[in-house]
């Protein structure tokens, strides 16, 4: 009965909100149907319909979705020193973190979905039903470590509000067990789907034991920045107490990944470049162009120079310190590892081909369209998480023993009621 | 396909826009369907072959009863789709064969009618190849500098050598490890194979051959009835669905039966050579120890059962 009315409230509660909230909402909706309507042409044409191709058989969608693995992986920045180091300060802001984890595996399982030739076979992958080549195909194994995550994180963030609807302290010793494992997961979704690259001999470009180490570094990068900047939102606009001390210590998080990250692709580029081969093809031609063809230098090189801008005001205190350019630094670093993870890493491991074709790419507007509506779809996800978890959590919605009460409690809420806007 | 043609001719019209939304929807009207018979929704499919397609087992789950439904159906899919009649069987591997593949690159003119033989004979929609020529410069290995779209008046061109690539068949293939559902295996004889439909289209495999020797069916391959050769294997040249991969499976079709592969069909120069690995006196044995062979990417691990060698 409680586990009915903690859904109810929870659902009530979304219908809540000021005109910016649902202006917001209206708007998240519009770039939804806007990229729906594209894959269903996607759908009844194929693929065809995408800039891929034979030569490059994976673009924009997997770049996005390797991206937000990244991203979902990050969240455990938040976990590890709300529980490892046991700061209230950042406990009482985990939850978003969980929120956002949920979100970025749902996002990137959308990807792949929309990805796929044959959506209608995924069942293909049940186990028993299906056939899983597990654990021989690394595939099979980042839909087991995606699909794990997702559950570990929902269970958590679940186990975490229902008790506080019931106005029960959650059980430490009961979840942190889970806490403990979500931890070493979060490692493993990032470094599995490095591996996905780095298994494929033929490709030298990602064949490279780097790859994995650089994945988590850059995922330290943004996924802290994208908290800063949420928990940034929640604060002004939702009112959410979110404490200076929780940010600092992302910035922190954010700046050392960043030269980390940096140090990284200067390893990479003296290997590849110190006396060249060909297995510096591709990264000849994402940084330089090959035999004409650049399509991908301007990506690249913008992605470096946002990322050193970025990494530059994060390490001068008089810049961090303005408000401004601190922010900036955190959009900077966003852009900049999207671009590095997707369009930096994914399309050149493809150019030129095992057998020397350079065919080049940069997706079009269905791909543009269908993955912008993958992100509303994650924006509004999160926003409705968060709005519903958030009012949990500080106590506004809650099982009470006087109805009345509970009614009466309801109205002056709206009041105060605000819209939890990301990005 | 008629209907939609037509109205891209007007397409100021309300109508159009109205029966393009409702097209896309899905939801196309008793006219479109008797009009679009080859295409439409349903096409004149039935319910139990809708719901057969979908539920289909994987090839090597199935009892030889589904098996033959599964044929069947394959059979009256082409009907509907192509408006042709084709055969379509399936031939098990034999026992004591694995097959290998020699090429003479010194004889090796680059004529490319191996290409347009293996198209034919595969019934290969008209963006797929599975076989390239690449033509090289004389004195250099280097595939970058390879140019696999030459278009000259005649060939050999002076200073050129001609290396045709395709599948070649790994005996640890990258492309089977990486699928995630097991859509792609190797047979008893060595032939890496792909249950068309099974394959989920997430193109992993794509990404882990070292020989570009996988294409994906970026849209329904359309071919005229005229072009389609009616006799087709399972795991081999049936016509293959949109959204899947596919690849060279040394004309299984053929091959099980005892024939040579089309493109060794096709070879004018007698650069080809075909056979049975396990056969000691086959050609292919004779080529593989008595001539300097190698292999490509060997460096790779892929163990290919593709060799070529040179009488030069």
């Amino acid at each position: 009965m409680a586990l009915l009315l903690f859904f109810r409230d929870a659902f009530r509660e979304l219908f809540r909100g000021s005109l910016l909230y649902w202006g917001w909402i209206v708007f998240l909706w519009a770039v939804i149907a806007l990229g729906a309507w594209n894959y269903i042409g996607q759908l009844n044409n194929g693929l065809v319909v995408t800039n891929m191709s034979n030569q490059v058989s994976w673009g924009f969608y997997i770049s996005n979705f390797t991206f937000l693995v990244g991203v979902a992986a990050a969240a455990v920045m938040l976990v590890i020193p709300a529980y490892i180091f046991n700061r209230k300060d950042i406990r009482d802001v985990v939850l978003l973190g969980d929120t956002m984890a949920v979100t970025a595996v749902f996002m990137a399982m959308l990807f792949v979905i929309v990805d796929i030739g044959r959506p209608d076979r995924i069942w293909h992958m049940i186990p028993m039903i299906g056939s899983f080549n597990f654990p021989v195909s690394l595939l099979a194994w980042d839909v087991v470590v995606l699909s794990g995550y997702l559950l570990l994180n929902l269970g958590i963030s679940f186990y975490l509000l229902f008790s506080h609807y019931q106005g029960r302290e959650a059980k430490l010793k009961a979840y942190l067990p889970f806490i403990m494992l979500a931890i070493f997961w979060a490692i493993s979704i990032h470094t599995v789907t490095a591996f996905l690259y780095s298994a494929n001999t033929g490709r030298p470009f990602w064949h490279n034991a780097l790859l994995a180490p650089r994945f988590i570094a850059s995922a330290f990068c943004s996924g802290p920045a994208i908290a800063i900047l949420i928990l940034q939102i929640v604060r002004k606009l939702a009112g959410y107490p979110v404490r200076q001390s929780a940010i600092d210590t992302l910035r922190v998080t954010m700046t050392v990944s960043l030269q980390i990250t940096l140090f990284f692709v200067v390893a990479e580029l003296f290997t590849d470049f110190y006396h060249e081969g060909t297995h510096s093809a591709s990264a000849h031609y994402l940084f330089f162009g090959l035999h004409g063809a650049a399509k991908l230098t301007p990506w690249i090189w913008s992605a470096l120079a946002l990322l050193v801008v970025a990494v530059i005001i994060l390490m001068v205190r008089q810049l961090r310190r303005r408000a401004v350019f601190f922010n900036i630094a955190c959009v900077l670093t966003v852009i900049g590892v999207w671009i590095e993870k997707g369009m930096g890493l994914v399309i050149p491991g493809y150019i030129p081909t095992p057998l020397g074709e350079i065919f080049e790419y940069l997706p079009n507007s269905t791909e543009v369209m269908i993955s912008l509506g993958i992100w509303a779809i994650g924006l509004l996800t999160f926003t409705l998480l968060a709005k519903a978890g958030m009012a949990i959590e500080r106590g506004q919605v809650g099982l009470r023993d006087d109805i009345e009460e509970q009614l009466a409690g309801l109205t002056n809420e709206e009041e105060s009621e605000s819209v939890a806007t990301p990005g | 396909m008629a209907n939609q043609q037509d109205s891209n001719k007007k397409p100021d019209s309300i109508d159009h826009y109205r029966r393009a939304f409702l097209k896309r929807l899905g939801i196309t009207t008793a006219a479109t369907v008797g009009a679009t018979s080859a295409h439409g929704a349903w096409g004149g499919k039935t319910l139990g072959d809708t719901f057969a397609d979908f539920f289909q087992q994987h090839y090597q789950r199935m009892t030889p009863e589904e098996l033959q439904e599964t044929l069947d159906r394959i059979e009256r899919k082409a009907q509907r789709q192509y408006g042709t009649e084709i055969s379509c069987i399936d031939t098990p591997p034999v026992e004591g064969v694995v097959f290998g593949y020699a090429i003479n690159i010194s004889k090796c003119k680059g004529y490319r009618d191996c290409v347009e033989a293996c198209a034919e004979e595969n019934n290969l929609g008209p963006d797929i190849r599975y076989i390239h020529v690449l033509e090289m410069d004389e004195g250099s290995m280097n595939l970058e500098q390879a140019d696999r779209y030459y278009d000259h008046e005649t060939v050999p061109v002076e200073g050129k050598y001609y290396m045709p690539v395709q599948c070649m068949q790994c005996d640890n293939p990258p492309c089977v490890k990486a699928c995630p559902v097991d859509a792609t295996w190797m047979e008893p004889d060595g032939i890496v194979v792909v249950d068309y439909d099974w394959c989920i289209g997430c193109r992993y495999c794509m990404a882990a051959c070292p020989y570009s020797a996988r294409f994906f069916n970026w849209s329904r391959p359309d071919l005229p009835a005229d072009r389609i050769n009616p006799n087709t294997n399972y795991l081999g040249n049936r016509p293959r669905p949109v959204g899947v991969v596919e690849k060279c499976h040394f004309c299984t079709q053929r091959t099980r039966k005892g024939r040579q592969p089309a493109c060794q069909e096709a070879c004018p120069t007698g650069a080809r050579i075909f056979g049975n690995l396990l056969d000691p006196n086959s050609e292919i044995r004779y080529v593989l120890e008595h001539k300097a062979v190698f292999r490509l990417k060997e460096d790779l691990g892929t163990e290919p059962k593709f060799w070529y060698y040179s009488d030069r």
